[in-house]
């Protein structure tokens, strides 16, 4: 037995031990299964295996500590107030802050970070990784590393447009819905739901191929297709608000309906509508990219994630991850906005601790 | 505590109960509890050292304001504290288990089996997707103690026991199809589901009618009885827990003022504190003369009728309301008192009648008044939670009718709205800056008065302005709206189902029922029988400090013959 196999069991079983004599019972299960499992992995797979968990494990911890220190960071950082709400963040929920941070500098700063531009051919084919190009060249023999960032830039930026116009209209709409009722309520609550009774990827090829594929006409189309979600919620949730005291008072008062809706009832509805952004927003993100990926979506020779995975998703049957690089890179924003997006809706849902 | 008082206690009870030597057991014994709950970051003292002693078959009032940590206490007896707070010192012993240092699986063993409890709002308690007898038989399944089929027979038995109608068919419907009285019942019997040896009541009956109230009331002390379990009864009502109680023990801010048995307790409070909570119910002022005939009134309501969809809720409605006085319209939920204030504010249009202003017709719809009409009308409501946007700051909330109506900006609108937070006595420059959810809810309220005020009405609508208030909080309302009356001279109509406050504030009564106008008439004559059938039975429904009282009322009246039941004999 190697000195590897010996400090990793060493040091699982050290941890279960520890972690079982300061009662702290979920970690001592999660560490001990863990053990028990990788006692497992070892019969059969032998070292390389236990090396690849050892790996797993590390890159596990990396981000935890990433996420504490971030957590730390930001608190001592911040003014009184926000420093306080970082504080009893959870640590996914800082894990996400900060992953999103560096998707937000590399989408800022991308001219400057990439070493290439990101239409520029410099080497052949899919060139393996080399010191000049760190992930190696896609299909045309461009830097994929220089894409990835330029990508940030213009998958999340287009993204984050949409998001925006669809909240605008979704959840204006919505909030005068439910505090006019009536007719106007019929009409854009009878609107919606025919713009959502038909499935959304097939009705945003539908469009775009009549309207033609440019940039615009893609975040127009994807913000009408999902600015009926953002318009139920906004009624589902101002429909609640509606219907309290300060509301009758403010009717009673004699206020127009511009004021209820803007000072009244918006200050109410904030927080589920930040939430609902957060989710939205990987949504749509998701959607350009499998527009990308199906040729619609954002044209070459513009860097996109989605257009990037079908480019080079050849190599997948020469079992290259080149591919499935892009593919991360979605996943992490994925995840990451999702972690802040649950810290979120913990907040705004009024529970504490 | 004192010393020789305890011991005699103790001997008396041991001897009352002697027959069971069991019985004579400390059922309960909390020694120097103390609670924190988290402020912020750091950990506040909520109850400070508390003792308490409860033995086998006797049921113990706590008492208190709002704050005063019954409810805190209350639950620690289950060995449970809410979210973001925790038990600090003190020990806890139920029948000899230290529940303080108990895991949390040996603790839920004990909830539900052999402790219960009992919320203030059964309608929230409930979950509304299971029909009453599935959630009765959830707890003694769960334990174990009996099979569901057993449970079930069980259930319809305590029904009985506890009087609801059709015993055996009310356990399949779901909560929403029974009335709030009932539903309170079906959750004492809840509690019994499992034979507990002690039921904690937390404020059971605080939402209810009087006269809901009253059977309810009965029902929990004869179920105790039967039984011989032990209770703990939090309320801040006095008049109920001199019926319930054997001892009484009043606490503020987290301490203990005192304790005794309810007699000498009620005849004979040591301490200034339970004096002046005695004192409570004392506030009245006297009736205002009745107006001439020929004056005009503010507001006078004129053979209104209105209804939601099909059902008519208010039928042929007529009263008046004069300058300077009040106007309290009496009734129980449902019987059209709020639609009444619906109809003069315009939220509901009526479908026939009028409601004039000075003389003049008001608009049916509020969309189609002016908006000095819309001024002159103005609300206090019930739930001050409600009642005030949660994310505004009080100077907004009090400055928007004052710039809204007088068209004030800036420094003028500053000192307008801090010359009305002086009007209700709360100082500007502490509270100018603060959202309601830092308020309490006397506080809250006293912003709502003063949101009424800000936009300088002739009349105010109060709907149960103090019926979600504890006594002390409530008397304090009631004293500074008299107070505005007087300088202002306004009118007020004053909706409430609480005999007590009419007592205290009204010039002129209206009793309502079921839309109709039952019986009128100034306050004097009203509280002097002979009375209509329907307020005879809401003023002897309302509980009095006597601890003999509701004995005497049962004895006089007959179980059968109060709260629903009564009710549905007098409309025949």
């Amino acid at each position: 037995m190697s000195l590897f196999v010996i400090v990793f069991y060493g040091l699982l079983i050290a941890v279960s031990c520890l972690t079982a004599s300061y009662r702290r019972h979920d970690v001592f299960m999660a560490t001990f299964s863990l053990t028990l499992i990788c006692f497992l992995i070892g019969l059969i797979g032998g070292e390389p295996w236990l090396k690849r968990i050892a790996i797993g494990i590390g890159i596990f911890l990396a981000a935890g500590g990433i996420a504490y220190s971030f957590r730390k960071f930001l608190s001592l950082l911040l003014p009184r107030d926000a420093a306080r709400l970082i504080r009893t963040a959870p640590l996914t929920a800082s894990f996400g802050l900060f992953v999103i941070l560096v998707y937000l500098v590399a989408a800022i700063f991308a001219p400057i970070i990439a070493p290439y531009g990101e239409a520029d051919v410099i080497a052949g084919a899919y060139a393996p990784a080399d010191e000049k190009m760190l992930l190696g060249g896609d299909q045309l023999g461009r830097d994929l590393f220089s894409r990835i960032i330029y990508g940030a830039r213009n998958t999340v930026g287009i993204a984050l447009l949409t998001t925006g116009i669809a909240f605008f209209v979704g959840s204006l709409l919505g909030l005068m819905a439910a505090t006019l009722g009536g007719w106007v309520d019929q009409i854009c609550g009878r609107i919606a739901d025919t713009l959502m009774a038909i499935p959304q990827l097939i009705f945003a090829l539908l469009l775009l191929s009549i309207l033609g594929t440019n940039v615009v006409n893609l975040i127009l189309v994807i913000a009408l297709l999902y600015s009926p979600l953002v318009f139920r919620l906004a009624r589902a949730v101002a429909g609640n608000i509606v219907v309290m005291d300060y509301i009758e008072a403010a009717k009673l008062r004699g206020e127009k309906t511009w004021y209820l809706i803007v000072r009244e009832i918006l200050p109410n509805a904030t927080a589920p509508l930040v939430a609902e952004f957060g989710l939205r927003f990987c949504f749509v993100f998701l959607a350009i990219s499998a527009l990308s990926f199906l040729g619609l979506g954002i044209q070459p020779p513009t860097a996109d994630w989605g257009s990037m995975v079908r480019d080079n998703s050849t190599l997948i049957s020469f079992s290259q991850g080149t591919p499935l690089i892009p593919a991360a890179a979605i996943a992490l924003l994925t995840v990451a906005v999702n972690f802040v997006v649950d810290w979120l809706l913990h907040i705004s849902s009024g529970l504490k601790e | 505590m004192n010393e020789t008082v305890m011991n005699e206690k103790k001997a008396v009870s041991e001897k009352a109960i002697s027959a069971e030597e069991k019985s004579a057991r400390l059922l309960l014994k909390i020694r120097g509890l103390r609670i924190e709950g988290r402020v912020d970051d750091s950990w506040l003292e909520i109850v400070h050292g508390v003792d308490l002693d409860l033995r086998r078959g006797e049921v113990l009032g706590l008492i208190g304001e709002s704050g005063a940590g019954k409810s805190t206490i209350g639950l620690a007896a289950m060995g449970f504290t809410r979210d973001g707070c925790r038990i600090s010192g003190g020990t806890i012993e139920f029948d000899g288990m230290e529940l303080t240092s108990s895991p949390e699986e040996d603790l839920r063993m004990l909830r539900g089996a052999r402790i219960a409890y009992v919320a203030q709002s059964a309608a929230a308690s409930f979950n509304p997707a299971h029909r009453l007898i599935d959630q009765h038989t959830a707890a003694p399944v769960q334990h174990k103690i009996k099979t569901r089929r057993e449970s079930e027979e069980d259930a319809m038995e305590l029904y009985r026991r506890l009087r609801l109608p059709n015993p055996g068919e009310i356990g399949f419907r779901y909560p929403h199809q029974v009335s709030g009285g009932q539903l309170q019942r079906a959750m004492t019997a809840m509690a019994m589901s499992c034979r507990p040896d002690l039921i904690i009541f937390d404020e059971p009956t605080t939402a209810l009618d009087v006269t809901t109230q009253i059977e309810v009331l009965a029902a929990i002390r004869d179920i105790v009885d039967q039984f011989d379990t032990a209770a703990l009864y939090i309320t801040h009502d006095l008049a109920v827990v001199a019926q319930m109680a054997d001892r009484i023990k009043v606490l503020l801010k987290g301490d203990e003022v005192e304790e005794a048995d309810t007699r000498s307790m009620l005849e004979a409070p040591r301490e200034e504190y339970t004096r002046s909570l005695w004192a409570v119910r004392s506030f009245q002022r006297h009736q205002k003369p009745v107006p001439p005939a020929d004056e005009t009134p503010v507001i006078e309501v004129r053979n209104v009728s209105a209804a939601y969809g099909p059902v008519l809720v208010l039928d042929d409605v007529s009263f008046s309301i004069h300058r300077g006085r009040t106007v309290a319209v009496v009734g129980e939920s449902g019987s059209g008192k709020s639609t009444a204030a619906r109809c003069i504010t315009g939220l509901l249009p009526p479908l026939s009648g009028e409601v004039l202003y000075n003389g003049t017709p008001l608009a049916r719809h509020f969309r189609d008044r002016s908006k000095d009409q819309l001024r002159q009308a103005q609300m206090i409501y019930q739930m001050a939670d409600t009642a005030l946007n949660p994310k505004k700051r009080i100077g907004e909330i009090i400055g928007r009718p004052v710039s809204f109506y007088g068209g004030l900006r800036g420094a003028e609108l500053k000192k307008r709205v801090d010359e009305l937070l002086d009007q209700i006595e709360l100082e500007p420059s502490q509270y100018y800056h603060r959202y309601p959810s830092e308020l309490s809810g006397g506080q809250k309220q006293r912003v709502g008065i003063a949101r009424a005020l800000a936009a300088e009405p002739e009349f105010i609508i109060c709907d149960e302005v103090t019926s979600a208030l504890d006594q002390i909080v409530a008397e304090g309302i009631l004293k500074l709206l008299d107070r505005l009356q007087n300088d202002l001279d306004l009118a007020y109509m004053f909706i409430t189902h609480d005999l007590a406050t009419v007592r205290a504030i009204a010039d002129h009564v209206v009793v309502m029922k079921e839309g109709k106008v039952v019986e009128a008439g100034p306050k004097e004559d009203m509280f002097r029988p002979p009375h209509h059938a329907y307020t005879d039975l809401l003023l002897s429904s309302v509980p009095e400090m006597d601890p003999d009282w509701l004995d005497d009322l049962l004895a006089k009246r007959g179980v059968d013959n109060i709260g629903e039941a009564a009710q549905q004999k007098s409309a025949l």
